[in-house]
């Protein structure tokens, strides 16, 4: 279904796979339009919603990575860049969610991340709250969301992969 | 004055996406050129302060950045001559490919930044990924987009125009008629569309300042 890159997720809709997560948010938003729209209806806005999705896919992923797999002064400065690309998160608004009052685009696109937040702090000696407190309020009102909160990996199974991904990696 | 600036740098292929995209809707823009290697403008780093990059698009006051992002504002400002299909597993499809040519990128663009064995093997990974695009994007279709040039061939015109003089400047042939047959052929379809061709850079201006870059590239391979 994914000959191209053999990665998950693929959405598979009458049998024809769409493949690359945020593409398959825009398909599944695109197709039941009429439900929940994701996006925004003002190009603008859209453009704004792509563009921090794009942001965050293409900063936070490497940047926790580097938290896990090193330690002294490199995990130091890891989770100095962390702290700061989620402050520049932080200051995009001051609504419920990011792009007003509904849960969009956007907040899908970094809520995945919050799971793992509790990971990075565990094994980085650090508080993600106390630097973004903002951040963490949103994503505790995403939490309240079945749709997100009964979706989302357990912060503490993760942890535990984590380490246990160190371990197998040798980063100790 | 127009509602519409781009901001952009006459080398960049990214630059040209939206710069096609505007002439292929018929869309009136200024173009400002911008010092990206030595002297950012203010202007610059105001409308695009997170990546402080070209192109930026500025629409009534308003500044979008990112290529691909800017290419799916113009398709939803100015519906004409769509450059996305209607179906939305097609359009699944094209992003797709679009995400495709900007991961894979580095690689694709390896052998211009490398010498000797590495570039080598920089050259054999680049025409891996451009096997793939070729039989899986491609395939038999007369433009990526489908019968019409879409969003996709944008993506990859710099294959069109800048492969060429990039691939002279390294001394190495990354896709030729016989060993990549069907890019080859769109290549040539993709240059005879007047609105991609008539704002095309001067090829020899190219060459020199590519030539730079190249220098450049290994010089700080090597420090």
């Amino acid at each position: 279904m994914n000959p191209v890159h053999k990665k998950i997720p693929v959405l598979i809709h009458n049998g024809k796979p769409v493949c690359e997560s945020l593409i398959i948010v825009q398909y599944i938003d695109e197709v039941w339009k009429d439900k929940a729209p994701l996006l925004p209806s003002d190009p603008y806005q859209r453009a704004q919603a792509r563009f921090w999705a794009d942001f965050i896919d293409k900063k936070l992923y490497d940047a926790g990575r580097k938290i896990w797999t090193t330690k002294g002064e490199e995990q130091e400065a890891a989770k100095k860049e962390y702290i700061e690309i989620l402050k520049v998160l932080e200051e995009l608004g001051d609504k419920p969610y990011f792009m007003g009052e509904r849960l969009g685009f956007l907040d899908i696109a970094l809520i995945t991340f919050y799971s793992w937040f509790h990971a990075y702090e565990t094994l980085g000696s650090f508080s993600i709250e106390a630097e973004c407190p903002k951040l963490i309020s949103w994503a505790k009102r995403c939490m309240q969301k079945e749709s997100v909160s009964k979706s989302l990996a357990d912060p503490k199974k993760l942890c535990e992969f984590l380490v246990e991904m160190k371990k197998r990696l040798g980063v100790e | 004055m127009s509602q519409v600036t781009v901001l952009g740098a006459w080398p960049s292929p990214y630059v040209y996406r939206v710069i096609w995209a505007l002439k292929l809707k018929g869309v009136d823009y200024d173009y400002v050129e911008e010092d990206v290697l030595h002297n950012k403008s203010d202007r610059l780093l105001k409308y695009n302060p997170v990546h402080k990059k070209v192109p930026v698009l500025v629409h009534a006051g308003k500044p979008i950045a990112e290529s691909a992002v800017i290419l799916e504002y113009i398709e939803e400002t100015w519906p004409q001559n769509p450059l996305l299909p209607k179906d939305p597993h097609q359009r699944a499809l094209a992003r797709f490919w679009i995400k495709f040519g900007e991961d894979k990128s580095a690689a694709l663009f390896g052998f211009f930044m490398t010498e000797g064995e590495q570039q080598e093997k920089a050259t054999k990974e680049g025409q891996e990924q451009l096997r793939i695009l070729e039989e899986q994007g491609l395939g038999e279709k007369k433009f990526f987009g489908g019968d019409e040039i879409g969003m996709a061939d944008l993506e990859f015109g710099w294959l069109a125009w800048w492969l060429d003089v990039m691939s002279e400047i390294a001394g190495v042939k990354v896709i030729d008629a016989e060993s990549f047959p069907r890019l080859h052929a769109w290549i040539q379809r993709f240059k005879d569309i007047p609105a991609i061709k008539e704002p095309l850079p001067d090829r020899s201006a190219m060459l020199t300042y590519f030539k730079g870059r190249r220098a450049t590239f290994l010089a700080l391979a090597k420090s």
